[in-house]
This record gives C-alpha cells, sequence and structure tokens, in this order.
C-alpha cells in the first residue's frame, strides 16, 4: 500500500468500529510508515480538539432573547 | 457536542416525531421544547458559516421561524434535527449572501483548491498540545484556522466532526452526495491538520524536519 492509498482511506482508520481485511491491510502501512502513523495522530488529535472545545457557546440570556422573539413570531404565524 | 437522536433502522417513535405533531396542531410549547433542545447547535453552525455573530443570531431566529412555518412539509422520513440543519445551512449562506452585498455565495465555493491533498507537515505534534496553551488563547487559534478553510470544506467538518452528524445525514443536510461529504471531509480535516501543526507541532520537531529535507 502507498501512502496515497492510505491517505484516501483515513477515514475508515479514523472510525473505531472498522475491521477486517482493510483495516489491517492499513496498519500494516502504518507500521512501516512514520509519516503516515503522524499524519493519521494528528489528525485525530485534531478532530478531538475542535470537538472538546465549545468555540460558539450561546450565553443564558441571549437564549432567553431568542426564544421569546421566536415564540413571539411562531404566535403571529 | 454529538445530537444523537435516533438509531437507523429503529421502529420505535422518536419524542421529536411527537413534538412536530403536537407543533403542527397549534401547541407552541412544544415547538419551544424544539428550540431549546437544537438552539445551541444551530447557533455553532450558524456561527461557523457566517463567522459573524449578530448574522448568527438572525439565523437563529429565522432557521426556527422558517421550520415553524414549513413543519407540514417534514416528512418524518428524516431527523427533525437533520431538517432543521438544512435550513439552517441554507439561512446561513443567505446571510452571507446579503453581506456580500448579493455575490453568490454556494458550499461549493473554492473547494477545487489542492490545498491539503496530501500532508506536508510531517513533523509529530507535542503530546499535549492543549497544555501549551490557555483555553482562550486555543479557542482563538481554533477560531481563527477554522475560519480560513473554504466553506465548502468547513460546514463538512463542522456537521460531521464537531456536532456529529453521520456522513449520510450530512449529505442530505447540504445537499451533496456521500462521495463528495467524504472528499470534502478528508481534505478539510487535512487542512485543518496542518495549519494547526505550526502551533502544535513537537518542539524541537521543525530543526529535525529541516534538516532531513
Amino acid at each position: 500500500m502507498t501512502c496515497t492509498e492510505f491517505l484516501a482511506q483515513l477515514d475508515e482508520m479514523l472510525d473505531p468500529v472498522l475491521a477486517g481485511p482493510l483495516r489491517a491491510d492499513l496498519e500494516e502501512h502504518l507500521r512501516s510508515c512514520e509519516h503516515c502513523e503522524i499524519t493519521l495522530n494528528t489528525t485525530r488529535k485534531t478532530i478531538e480538539i475542535y470537538r472538546s472545545h465549545e468555540l460558539y457557546a450561546m450565553p443564558e440570556d441571549l437564549r432567553d432573547r431568542l426564544h421569546k422573539a421566536i415564540l413571539a413570531k411562531c404566535k403571529k404565524c | 457536542m454529538s445530537t444523537s437522536i435516533q438509531s437507523q433502522g429503529t421502529t420505535e417513535v422518536h419524542p421529536d416525531v411527537r413534538l412536530v405533531e403536537r407543533a403542527r396542531q397549534g401547541d407552541i410549547a412544544a415547538f419551544e421544547k424544539l428550540v431549546k433542545q437544537y438552539d445551541r447547535q444551530v447557533f455553532r453552525i450558524a456561527n461557523h458559516i457566517v463567522q459573524n455573530r449578530e448574522d448568527a443570531e438572525d439565523v437563529v431566529q429565522d432557521a426556527f421561524l422558517k421550520a415553524y412555518e414549513k413543519l407540514d412539509q417534514f416528512q418524518g422520513n428524516s431527523k427533525f434535527y437533520t431538517w432543521l440543519v438544512r435550513i439552517a445551512v441554507n439561512e446561513s449562506l443567505m446571510r452571507l449572501r446579503k453581506r456580500r452585498t448579493g455575490r453568490m455565495v454556494s458550499i461549493d465555493e473554492d473547494v477545487e483548491t489542492e490545498e491539503g491533498s496530501m500532508p506536508r507537515d510531517l513533523a509529530d505534534w507535542s503530546p499535549n498540545p492543549e497544555a501549551l496553551y490557555g483555553q482562550s488563547e486555543m479557542a482563538e487559534i481554533l477560531r481563527k484556522t477554522i475560519q480560513g478553510l473554504p466553506p465548502g470544506f468547513r460546514v463538512v467538518f463542522v456537521l460531521r466532526d464537531v456536532e456529529g452528524l453521520s456522513t449520510e445525514e450530512t449529505a442530505e443536510s447540504l445537499g451533496l452526495s456521500i462521495p463528495a461529504v467524504k472528499s470534502r471531509l478528508l481534505r478539510a480535516r487535512l487542512q485543518l491538520r496542518e495549519r494547526l501543526a505550526r502551533y502544535f507541532r513537537h518542539r524541537g520537531a521543525e530543526a529535525k524536519q529541516d534538516g532531513a529535507r
């Protein structure tokens, strides 16, 4: 397997439920390719970091204001 | 942050469907429950697309109002949340278009770029990159980095990886094919990884990589 082929299947490696022959091929490539291992690990970390940080939190006062505005408009429909 | 609503293949009626039914019959309290359940997600998605807080607030209002007006069109063969996200994405793109004084904005914009199709930065990251920055500094880095992606990559990454929609739901929300979602997701992930590497790479890795060239 080449690095390009590995990369095309990166999604499969990031899916924890994947098993079977494809995963075995991907893992075999990883054992001999440090660059792909780094790419996989840092891509996984990229996703984790974005998932664990709330970049656009919605304060409660804003929620209340928007709820009232939405429901007032709905009642007029 | 992901929202699990209904597993595929179950025959059980999801609570959202009952709320939609009640809201259709004029029960505003039922619709309010749906608003409370999904307002944060819609606000996040809108912010990621329009990149402006005031516009994102307007999108939240407009998306829920439009959903309310169109409740009769909700078929129930997709999840309510997926249907709502589609409305929110369209409202966000319309808002972006207004801000850009009428210039067309679509999720296909700038997706032909070759950037990020192959990894260039091959240095490993610090074992705990989050320890390198304070909470607000980290948030700023993440915001700035994702804002640099073309909208068509950004929105796929946000729906799939941040909000936890499946590939199929992301495709349905954006009106894209499944292969298009997969291709954009890969490019988005690789571009983000590449751009974050400048902040998170292991100390000394730069010198090591430069020496290897």
